[in-house]
C-alpha cells in the first residue's frame, strides 16, 4: 500500500475541526513534500518527522513523501500534526496498520530523538475529536492528564513515535524512553487568594461584595488608595461557587489553549485574571497573527476578571470589553479565519476617584484640578459603566474601625460561601425553565413583567426616581436585578422596600 | 584507483547488469563529452534512457538516491540532449527520452542492492 491516512485536529479559538493527514509514496527521487495550508512550524514538521524515525529504528522509505492535510483551504498550525504525519508515513509504507491509524486522532510534536512532546490545546483538540466521532486519540504521555478529562475519550498515551507505531501493529521491541513532562507544571498552586474575614471594616463593600457573588453581577470599586479595593476583589473568586462539571472542562480547555497546563485537583474554582493596566487590547481579548491566542478575559470565562486602576487602561482595551459583555463570547476575526472564545465572566473594576487619589477623603486633600478629576474617570465610557449593576464607594479603614474588628469578627468566606450558594439556588429555581441562571443575565422586560414584579410599593421610591429623571429606564432594571438578588440572600420571596432601597445604594455611591 | 572511484565502478557495473537483465539495451557506457558523463544509456522499448547511477557503501550518510540532486539530474537532461544531437548528425533516429536514477548500497562484507526508479525527470 503506498497511500497512508491519520486524522488529527486544526484548532480554531476553542474549537476544533477534524484534519485528514493523507501520505503517498511514489517512486520518485527522495523528497519529503507537505501541502495543504501548512505554516511555517507545521512546514517544519518534515525534517522533524525524518529525523524522529530515523532515530526511532523507523526508515522512511528511499522515496518521495507527499503528505497532504485537507481540508485543504483550512489553515493550520503548529507542530501538533507531527505525530499524524508520520503515521501516516509509516502507514503507506505499510510499517503500521493501515486500517488502525486511520482510526485514531493523533496529537503531539516529535522531538529528533523520537520522543513525544506535549502541545498547548491538547483538552479542545480531544474535545472536537470526540464530537466528530473519533473515539480513540493518540497523545504524548505529557498530556494524556488532561486528554483523559474528556468524557468518551480513549487515550493512548505514547512516549515515544516507537511506542505510538508498536500500538498500531509494527513489529517492533519497545524501547523505554523517558517521557517530556507536560508544558507548563501544572501543580504549580496559585497564590492563596486569603480569606473574606482578612477584609477590616468596609461592611458595605463586603456586603457588595457578596451580592455579586450571589447575583453574577458585575462590580465597581472606587476610592482612594490603601482603602481595600484589591484586597476586596481577590476575595470574589473565594465567594464564588464551584463550578459545574461542564464549566470546569471550559476552564480546563482554556488553560490548555493558553499552554499553562490543566491543573489535575482542585479545577472546580472559578479563575481570577487580574491584567495590569498596560495590557492591550489583544491581550485583554485575544489575538496574535498566526494562532489566535486567548487572552486575559478569556482566561477569566466562568470566573473573574479584575481591572486595577481602571482608568489607566487603554480606552481601545476597555471597550474591547463591551461584546464579551453582552454575549459571553469573544469572536476574533482574522483575514483567514475567526476565532471563537467562550467569556462569560464576572468583571470587577477598581479605580481611584482622581489621578492623585484623594478626591471625596474626609482626611486628605485632593491636589487635582476639577477638570482633571472629570478627565480620570471620563476615561471608563459609559456604554462599560452601564453593564455594571454594582458601583460602591469604598472608604480608608478608620482606627475605630481596626479597634472594633478584633472584636467581632468580621464574615468568613466559607459561610459567604454558603450564603452565596442558598441565595444561587433560590434564584436557580426561580429561573428555572429561562434561558437565564444569575439575576444578572435576566433582561429587564422579565423583571418588569409579571413573573418579576416586586412586592406592592416597593419600588417607589425607584418609579420617583425614575420621573425625577435622576434614573434612566436602564439603571431602573439595573436596581432591580440587584434587589432581586438581595431579596435571594434575605431569604425574601421577592423584592420590597428595603431590598429597593439597599440595591438603589449600590448603585448610586460612585456617582 | 581510488577506493571512491573503484566503488563507484562496481555500482555502475552492478546497475547496468540489473539493468540489461530486466531487459534493456545497453547503447553506451561513461560516455563523455566536454560537459561532463553520462554513467549508461539504453534502449527500453521504443525509449531511450538516461541512467545516473549513484553508489554509497553503506546508508550511514544516507541513500544513494538523496544524493541524486535536482541539479546533477539537470545537467544529465542537457548531456541527453547532447548525445542525442551527435546521433541525429550520424542519421540515426531518436524516439522518445526518460531519465532514470538508479541507487547501489554496496556494503563490503554483504551483497548489494540496486534500487531503480524510472522517469524521475519532471
Amino acid at each position: 500500500m503506498s497511500l497512508g491516512r491519520a486524522h488529527s485536529v486544526a484548532l480554531l479559538g476553542i474549537d476544533g475541526a477534524i484534519v485528514e493527514i493523507e501520505a503517498d509514496v511514489s517512486s520518485n527521487l527522495p523528497a519529503f513534500v507537505i501541502v495543504g495550508l501548512p505554516d511555517a512550524a507545521l512546514g517544519e514538521a518534515r525534517d522533524r518527522v525524518r529525523a524522529a524515525c530515523g532515530n526511532s529504528g523507523l526508515a522512511l522509505p528511499a522515496r518521495k513523501l507527499t503528505v497532504n492535510l485537507s481540508p485543504a483551504a483550512l489553515p493550520k498550525h503548529g507542530s501538533a500534526f507531527d505525530l499524524g504525519i508520520a503515521m501516516a508515513a509509516l502507514a503507506a509504507e505499510g510499517v503500521v496498520s493501515a486500517e488502525s491509524v486511520a482510526g485514531a486522532v493523533h496529537l503531539g510534536e516529535l522531538g529528533l530523538d523520537g520522543r513525544l512532546r506535549p502541545v498547548a490545546g491538547v483538552l479542545p483538540a480531544v474535545a472536537a475529536a470526540v464530537r466528530a466521532g473519533f473515539g480513540t486519540v493518540v497523545v504524548p504521555t505529557g498530556s494524556a492528564a488532561e486528554a483523559a478529562l474528556v468524557p468518551g475519550a480513549r487515550v493512548i498515551a505514547c512516549a515515544s513515535l516507537r511506542d505510538a507505531a508498536i500500538h498500531h501493529g509494527a513489529e517492533l521491541e519497545p524501547v523505554p524512553v523517558e517521557a517530556l513532562p507536560a508544558l507548563a507544571s501544572a501543580e504549580v498552586a496559585e497564590p492563596d487568594p486569603g480569606d473574606l474575614a482578612d477584609v477590616i471594616g468596609n461592611r458595605d463593600a463586603v456586603e457588595a461584595l457578596l451580592v455579586a457573588a450571589a447575583g453574577g453581577h458585575h462590580l465597581f470599586l472606587l476610592g482612594p488608595p490603601g482603602a481595600g479595593k484589591t484586597m476586596l476583589a481577590t476575595r470574589l473568586p473565594s465567594l464564588l461557587p464551584t463550578l459545574d462539571a461542564e464549566a470546569a472542562l471550559e476552564v480546563a480547555a482554556i488553560r490548555s489553549l493558553a499552554g499553562r497546563g490543566v491543573p489535575t485537583a482542585d479545577r472546580a474554582r472559578p479563575p481570577f485574571e487580574a491584567p495590569h493596566h498596560t495590557a492591550s487590547a489583544a491581550a485583554i481579548v485575544g489575538g496574535g497573527s498566526g494562532v489566535i491566542r486567548p487572552g486575559a478575559a478569556v482566561r477569566a470565562a466562568h470566573g473573574v476578571l479584575f481591572l486595577d486602576e481602571a482608568p489607566e487602561f487603554s480606552p481601545v482595551a476597555l471597550d474591547a470589553l463591551r461584546q464579551p459583555l453582552e454575549s459571553g463570547v469573544i469572536r476574533i476575526a482574522r483575514a483567514n479565519a475567526t476565532a471563537r472564545f467562550p467569556a462569560r465572566f464576572q468583571l470587577v473594576l477598581a479605580a481611584n476617584p482622581c489621578p492623585c487619589g484623594n478626591a471625596g477623603s474626609r482626611d486628605t486633600e485632593c491636589v487635582c484640578t476639577p477638570f482633571a478629576r472629570r478627565r480620570y474617570l471620563g476615561r471608563l465610557s459609559g456604554p462599560l459603566l452601564d453593564r455594571v449593576d454594582l458601583q460602591l464607594r469604598v472608604a480608608r479603614v478608620t482606627a475605630t474601625q481596626l479597634k472594633r474588628a478584633g472584636d467581632t469578627g468580621g464574615l468568613d468566606s466559607a459561610t459567604a460561601r454558603a450564603r452565596v450558594a442558598t441565595a444561587r439556588d433560590r434564584a436557580a429555581v426561580r429561573l428555572a425553565g429561562t434561558p437565564w441562571r444569575t439575576n444578572a443575565e435576566v433582561p429587564g422586560s422579565w423583571l418588569r413583567s409579571r413573573a418579576g414584579v416586586a412586592q406592592r410599593g416597593a419600588t417607589t421610591a425607584l418609579d420617583r426616581a425614575l420621573e425625577r429623571g435622576v434614573l434612566t429606564m436602564r439603571g431602573y432594571d439595573r436596581v432591580l436585578r440587584v434587589a432581586w438578588t438581595l431579596a435571594d440572600l434575605d431569604d425574601e420571596p421577592r423584592p420590597g422596600p428595603d431590598q429597593v432601597g439597599r440595591a438603589l445604594l449600590l448603585r448610586r455611591a460612585a456617582a | 584507483m581510488a577506493a571512491k572511484d573503484e566503488l563507484g565502478l562496481l555500482g555502475e557495473r552492478l546497475a547496468e547488469r540489473h539493468l540489461t537483465r530486466g531487459g534493456m539495451e545497453l547503447l553506451d557506457r561513461n560516455w563523455r563529452c566536454s560537459q561532463g558523463e553520462i554513467d549508461l544509456v539504453l534502449r527500453d522499448g521504443d525509449e531511450i534512457v538516461f541512467v545516473e547511477v549513484k553508489t554509497r557503501a553503506s546508508v550511514a550518510f544516507g541513500h544513494p538516491l538523496e544524493a541524486i540532486t535536482p541539479v546533477k539530474l539537470a545537467r544529465l537532461r542537457r548531456l541527453a540532449g547532447e548525445w542525442c544531437a551527435i546521433r541525429r548528425a550520424e542519421g540515426r533516429a531518436i524516439g522518445r527520452i526518460r531519465i532514470d536514477a538508479v541507487g547501489v548500497v554496496a556494503p563490503r562484507h554483504a551483497p548489494a542492492t540496486v534500487d531503480h526508479l524510472a522517469g524521475v525527470f519532471r
